[in-house]
């Protein structure tokens, strides 16, 4: 053992140090070397990212709805998808939360979960929620009984009929009624709610399955400006806690909570970056203008 | 913001959240306590004690069709779980119906014993078909144990497997309708057969006892009276409890945005299939009701009429309310068992008049009529 040998090996020592603290070991952050224990169930997201989908294709009677489509999101992003109409943003979204199956492709949550050997029901208790295009509500129930269906509990059929609300699962509820603006209509029905104040139910229904991922389809869609403002708003807040996949047609609605922005076309992705950059992107322009 | 000054603490105090839906209200005990009273002891009383020519006695032509009645609103009360709460028509309640009745009349033609018209210890249909022995399926029917239990495992092991597949195949609205209706007339087809051992077209009838007792004598009559009646009101208050627990509004969910349930985690197929199985066994003990107070069971009670005529009652009375379906069971067969003696040559036009004219005009049936009307004068 010489000198300069001891002095390297310290330099190397304090180097790998730094990488670890810096979180830029080559296993994203967490410390070489240590063994972490994967539970059953859980969503990995050790490797920084929660969803991940790769070369995923599907057909439709020989139209195909999605072309080799990669994408990925990272826990507590919030992702904004825009494309023309047929661009595949519904069929996407379907494939992710296990209504359609691709004909090729992996779809995994986290980096254990194989999204594809699931079922809808079994992915959303995972922790994938989503709000379709037309909000979907149970028009014959009141607002709270909405959104005690979609609170996080067990599901089976026994389950729901020795069923009682405790006071935690009462202040979540109290919470999200306040949160999503229709404490005072709580005992009406939700058919005889607005078309924003639906929306606004469906996104608190998400809110009460408190999922880790949420896949909103056009979620300011036939709201006021004031609504669309509060939704924006809301998401932000969601942003870092939930990470959050958002649809949108509304420009100014993106502008204001976007950070990237992917834009799809024809079943992939035509680009990704920043609004600006995506904007200014020729092939966008042309997707969106030109033909 | 508005999410930043959400302390639980203070929210809740300040909000106060709707109370779980209580089974019945305090005056659907009062009417509950009533019918039950009305049941087992006002219909006795009349029928048995009151003297004949006296204007309150009961008669016992009025217990019969009574009873009858309430066999029928006990299926209307199935259909009401199924179709009214779930949006799951079927039009083959007719079939666990017959099962549950078929299953008691198998009982009660072991009880019959010696006494039939060939003196033998078989159902005379088979000593007619020269059968020497009791077919397998037959092998459980002296015992009243087992037959309890048949009643209501048969149309409920049916309607399990039958669900599984159609419901696992995704198999919605108006085609499950239209298997539920095959289903019901392939049943028939194979139960008209003599070599299925179940009487083919006659059926079972002539039963002479059941539990060794005579079954014609007025105190027997009465007390199946009694056993459907309070067969009835059980099964109503076991549907309320359904219906007002977090199962119950599950499958309103189900009706009304099924995939808005599966997103929210909940499989549907097991709600349908207990919903469904358990309607198909409510069916099973009205049949085994049935079939001692009227004295004959055979396979046209299988016909696709018979089921169609149960959404019908069910229709009638209001979809999703419980106690409509058993109302519009008394409605229509009431005005049944009246037309078909007063004119006779109009029921069928009376009976398809009533239909059109709920589709058009009562949505919600009489009940939600009732309702439409209080709430006017309020």
């Amino acid at each position: 053992m010489t000198p300069d040998l001891l002095d390297e090996g310290e330099r190397r020592i304090a180097r790998r140090r730094e990488k670890v603290l810096r979180g830029r070991t080559e296993s994203g952050g967490r410390q070489a070397g240590f063994a972490r224990r994967v539970t059953v169930g859980d969503v990995d997201v050790t490797h920084g990212r929660i969803l991940y989908l790769e070369g995923v294709s599907v057909s439709f009677d020989g139209f195909k709805a999605i072309d080799k489509l990669s994408l990925d999101i990272a826990p507590g992003e919030l992702r904004c998808v825009i494309g023309p109409n047929g661009a595949g943003k519904t069929t996407m979204m379907d494939i992710i939360t296990g209504k359609t199956r691709p004909d090729e492709g992996t779809v995994f949550f986290g980096s254990t979960i194989d999204l594809l050997r699931y079922s809808e029901p079994e992915i959303a208790q995972m922790g994938i929620g989503r709000k379709f295009q037309k909000p979907t509500v149970f028009e014959q129930l009141t607002v709270f009984e909405n959104l005690e269906l979609a609170l996080k509990t067990g599901k089976g059929v026994k389950q729901s009929m020795f069923f009682r609300l405790d006071s935690g699962q009462g202040d979540q509820l109290a919470q999200v009624l306040h949160t999503i603006h229709l404490a005072p209509d709580m005992s009406r029905l939700a058919g005889a709610l607005s078309h924003g104040q639906k929306q606004w139910l469906e996104i608190g229904m998400l809110l009460m399955q408190d999922p880790k991922l949420l896949l909103l389809d056009e979620p300011v869609a036939g709201m006021t400006d004031e609504e669309t403002a509060r939704t924006a708003q809301l998401f932000l807040e969601l942003k870092g806690k939930h990470s959050l996949m958002v649809v949108e047609h509304d420009m100014s609605f993106i502008k204001s909570i976007s950070e990237i922005v992917t834009v799809l076309s024809e079943g992939s992705v035509l680009a990704q970056g920043t609004l600006e950059q995506v904007q200014n992107d020729e092939r966008v322009i042309e997707v969106y203008l030109g033909r | 913001m508005m999410k930043r000054d959400l302390d639980p603490g203070a929210i809740r105090p300040m909000l106060a959240l709707p109370q779980a839906p209580s089974v019945l209200s305090r005056a659907g005990w009062s009417a509950f306590v009533v019918a039950l009273l009305a049941v087992c002891a006002l219909a006795p009383l009349l029928n048995l004690l009151v003297p004949q020519g006296s204007v309150f006695h009961m008669s016992d032509y009025a217990v019969a069709l009574t009873g009858k009645i309430m066999c029928y609103a006990i299926c209307a009360l199935a259909m009401d779980l199924i179709w009214g709460y779930t949006g799951i028509l079927s039009l083959g309640h007719g079939l666990f119906f017959a099962l549950g009745g078929y299953a008691m009349g198998m009982y009660l033609m072991r009880q019959i014993g010696r006494d039939g018209n060939y003196k033998s210890d078989l159902p005379d249909f088979m000593v007619f078909l020269d059968w020497k022995a009791l077919p397998w399926h037959w092998a459980f029917s002296d015992s009243f144990a087992a037959t309890l239990f048949l009643i209501v495992a048969v149309p409920g092991l049916v309607a399990f497997v039958f669900g599984f597949f159609a419901f696992r195949s995704r198999i919605k609205g108006v085609y499950f309708s239209i298997i539920t209706q095959a289903m019901t007339f392939a049943a028939m087809l194979l139960f008209f057969r003599n070599e299925t051992g179940f009487g083919g077209n006659n059926g079972f009838t002539d039963f002479k006892r059941i539990l060794g007792v005579p079954i014609a004598t007025p105190s027997m009559r009465m007390l199946l009276f009694v056993i459907t009646g309070v067969s009835l009101l059980g099964f109503f208050l076991f549907g309320r409890w359904l219906v007002a627990s977090k199962f119950g509004r599950v499958l309103q969910a189900i009706r009304d945005a099924e995939s808005r349930v599966m997103f929210s985690g909940y499989n549907p197929i097991g709600y349908k299939l207990t919903i469904w199985t358990l309607s198909a066994m409510m069916c099973g003990v009205a049949g085994a009701l049935y079939v001692p107070q009227v004295g004959i069971i055979n396979p046209s009670e299988m016909s696709p009429a018979n089921s169609i005529a149960i959404a019908i009652w069910a229709a009638v009375g209001g979809r999703a309310t419980l106690s409509g379906p058993i109302i519009g069971a008394f409605i229509v067969n009431g005005a049944k068992s009246w037309l078909t003696v007063a004119a006779p040559e109009f029921w069928l036009y009376f009976l398809g008049a009533l239909f059109i004219g709920v589709t058009l005009f009562l949505p919600h049936g009489v009940v939600g009529l009732v309702k439409q009307l209080r709430g006017r004068l309020k």
